[in-house]
């Protein structure tokens, strides 16, 4: 797509000049080019749509499906008995002193919210294409509610690994509290890299082709099946600026106390999932434009 | 207090050929290996160029056409404005753009209010929810407030009449009631102005009466509306001024009498002829003329490839675009049957004494089992007056006259005596 049909709307909101009762919103619509204000305050006056996109994301994939909510628990159960056979028993690779089911567990559960969360935002756009073509919303609420609908499932996976964790007898330790920090950063990264694959695939539709590749290739780029600590500094940062590294380093870190100490990793994973994020935000911004006469 | 809702100045858009939307075309995005053999052959073509080889710099994806071009026009509140035109006018541009679901490409509108936009109704209804669940997301789609649905939640069921169905999910509704739940909610949409799109071309005919008398309550309440319509009548019956668009341009702004007479007057008289096609059945001629008593329509067509069976259909419709009468070469059948032919020409003569004077306009279509080939909306016209050979006389009211039967009988007691 050239650029000549670029311009985005500038929607102003003031009050008329009046009595401050009787102010009315006015929208000025304009073309403008390139790089676009990310407008997030509209998205929080949209939160309500937000909200109903993502209850029914989880509501229509619990109905339509005979197991439900079974799918959260059976996906990550059965990858991790893979594993703990192949990895664990018969490779015998390496867990940090933890317990392998355990250890992979604990990797995984993360993992499949990021990898669903990826997939799912990825062609959001053009499974909403019907919504797109006939009502105006910041259209940013699609891949964000594609990606909040995952938590539901992250939630009930994460049940299984805490039954796993008394299985096994592991208390979590005190440090625990910096869970939700690592979910977080497992979010801003599915966001982030589901925001630049919904855009590119309305353009491109081969990008839907490429995800069971990517998130395959993605899964043994990650520290899932082995810790991290085969690899010695530098580059273990430098691994880590694969904003998953941090994740699944930091929730091991945090639940089961592995000595892995993510520190530097953490810092790493952290800066590289914000700028895939906010790259990914105006880059979606700058082709918003265009995805209601495309897609 | 300024008394403007919407302003448009200049207002234009330009498609890519390459990203217009067709109906039939879903071809409309690119791959990436298209895009990346684009890019490859740009420096070649452009060297091409500079050494006057001839090459042109413009690729396929650059044609472009101006779907909507120097549009302005204000609409004050409280108006009720009908948007009229042929397909491809621009009317739908128009609203998408207002209702900020597509870009412009060249000057500025300004909207002041919030809007609700219906450019379809039931939009993000999902088969497998409740009824109940739907109304809320279709509300929130629409952008009403959760409150605001809640509020209105037993009106929108009452009006769609799905009282007890409200549990249920909407894919156990019958299309009817689908159509009216959808409907509903977006009338109770509370929002200062409305851009509506064609919405009421859905559903049966008592349905419609109650969306277009929805219409009206709106309109009364002193909301500005935008309505884009086909139906020349609910512009008559629901708008206080109208705009014609022709070509991607606005050509009338006036009452909706005047842009109505403007819109029909631009039709043709009672011939058309059209080139036939290489590739798909065309109506190469047609022509509707008053003979004797009869109107007699007659129809010819060109086909590159021969049709078995072929079927012509026709509406009559009113002055004001209400559908009169329709029917089809199947309904009565013709005699003989249309052999397996290529081209052909159809007959048909219609009772002109069943008209009331005024003026009618044709559609067209030519088909067979398979397909539809060649549609021709209001492409025929004629003027039937009052008088010798034509019509009826004006005192009788409707565009029809059936014969009647007629008896009287005296129930006066005393003249029985």
């Amino acid at each position: 797509m050239t650029s000549t049909s670029g311009s985005e709307f500038e929607a102003v909101r003031a009050g008329l000049a009046g009595t401050a009762l009787d102010s009315i919103p006015i929208t000025i619509i304009v073309p403008s080019r390139g790089w676009v204000p990310l407008n997030l305050d509209e998205l929080w006056d949209y939160r309500e749509l937000l909200y109903f996109l993502t209850w029914r994301e989880i509501k229509v994939r619990y109905k339509q499906t005979v197991l439900g909510a079974g799918w959260a628990i059976i996906q990550p159960l059965f990858t991790m008995l893979i594993f703990s056979l192949f990895f664990g028993k018969l490779a015998k690779v390496p867990s940090d002193r933890i317990p392998y089911p355990l250890f992979a567990l604990a990797g995984l559960v993360p993992w499949m919210f990021f990898a669903n969360g990826l997939s799912q935002s990825a062609t959001s756009l053009v499974t909403s294409s019907n919504l797109i073509s006939k009502v105006y919303f910041p259209r940013l609420a699609i891949p964000l509610a594609a990606v909040l609908s995952g938590a539901v499932d992250f939630a009930i996976s994460f049940v299984l690994l805490i039954g796993m964790m008394a299985l096994y007898h592991q208390a979590p330790p005190l440090r625990c509290v910096y869970l939700p920090l690592f979910f977080l950063l497992a979010f801003v990264t599915a966001l982030g890299v589901g925001l630049w694959l919904s855009a590119l695939n309305v353009e491109y539709r081969d990008v839907r082709y490429t995800i069971p590749f990517l998130t395959q290739f993605w899964l043994f780029a990650t520290p899932i099946a082995y810790p991290s600590s085969l690899l010695h500094e530098p580059w273990r940062t430098i691994y880590a600026l694969n904003p998953m590294v941090g994740v699944v380093e930091g929730f091991r870190w945090a639940l089961i106390g592995a000595d892995t100490a993510p520190g530097p990793m953490v810092d790493a994973s952290s800066v590289a999932a914000v700028l895939i994020l906010v790259a990914g935000a105006f880059y979606f911004r700058k082709m918003e434009k265009t995805f209601a006469d495309v897609v | 207090m300024s008394d403007i809702a919407i302003r448009v100045d200049n207002l234009g858009k330009q498609y890519h050929i390459g990203a217009i939307q067709q109906a039939g075309a879903r071809h409309t995005y690119k791959s990436l290996r298209d895009s990346i053999a684009n890019a490859a052959s740009v420096p070649f073509r452009a060297a091409r160029a500079m050494l006057g080889l001839g090459g042109h710099l413009q690729n396929d994806y650059d044609r472009t056409i101006w779907a909507l071009r120097d549009v302005s026009f204000e609409v004050h509140r409280g108006e009720i404005i009908g948007v009229i035109g042929r397909n491809g006018a621009g009317k739908s541009t128009l609203l998408k753009i207002l209702s900020r679901i597509t870009e412009p490409t060249a000057g500025r509108a300004e909207i002041h209010g919030r809007t609700g936009s219906l450019l379809e109704v039931g939009t993000g209804f999902h088969p497998e929810l409740t009824g109940r669940d739907n109304i809320y997301l279709n509300g929130s789609i629409l952008g009403m407030r959760r409150a605001e649905i809640a509020r209105q939640f037993d009106a929108i069921v009452a009006f769609a009449e799905v009282e007890e169905f409200v549990d249920t999910p909407v894919k156990h509704y019958s299309s009817g009631m689908y159509l009216r739940l959808a409907f509903a909610v977006a009338a109770h949409l509370e929002t200062e102005i409305l851009l509506v799109d064609e919405v009421l071309a859905v559903g049966d005919l008592q349905f419609q009466e109650k969306c277009l008398g929805k219409m009206q309550d709106v309109a009364a309440t002193g909301r500005t509306v935008l309505f884009v319509s086909h139906s020349i009548s609910s512009v008559q019956r629901l708008c206080t001024r109208a705009l014609l668009f022709a070509g991607g341009k606005l050509t009338v702004d006036s009452s909706p009498a005047a842009v109505i007479a403007e819109y029909i007057g631009s039709h043709p008289e009672g011939i058309y002829t059209s080139p036939p096609s290489t590739t798909r059945p065309t109506i190469t001629n047609a022509a509707l003329a008053l003979q004797g008593e009869a109107l007699q329509l007659s129809v010819e067509f060109q086909s590159p490839f021969p049709i078995s069976n072929p079927v012509l259909s026709f509406v009559v419709y009113n002055s004001l675009g209400a559908a009169v009468f329709g029917t089809d070469s199947c309904a009565d059948p013709v005699s003989p049957p249309p052999p397996t032919s290529k081209a052909g020409r159809f007959e048909v003569a219609i009772p002109s004494g069943n008209f009331r004077p005024d003026r009618y306009l044709v559609s067209l279509w030519l088909s067979d089992q398979h397909a539809d080939y060649c549609t021709l909306e209001m492409i025929l016209q004629i003027n039937l007056t009052g008088g010798a050979g034509g019509g009826l006389s004006p005192q009788f009211f409707g565009n029809v006259y059936l014969p009647t039967h007629w008896r009287f009988e005296s129930i006066d007691a005393k003249s029985t005596t």
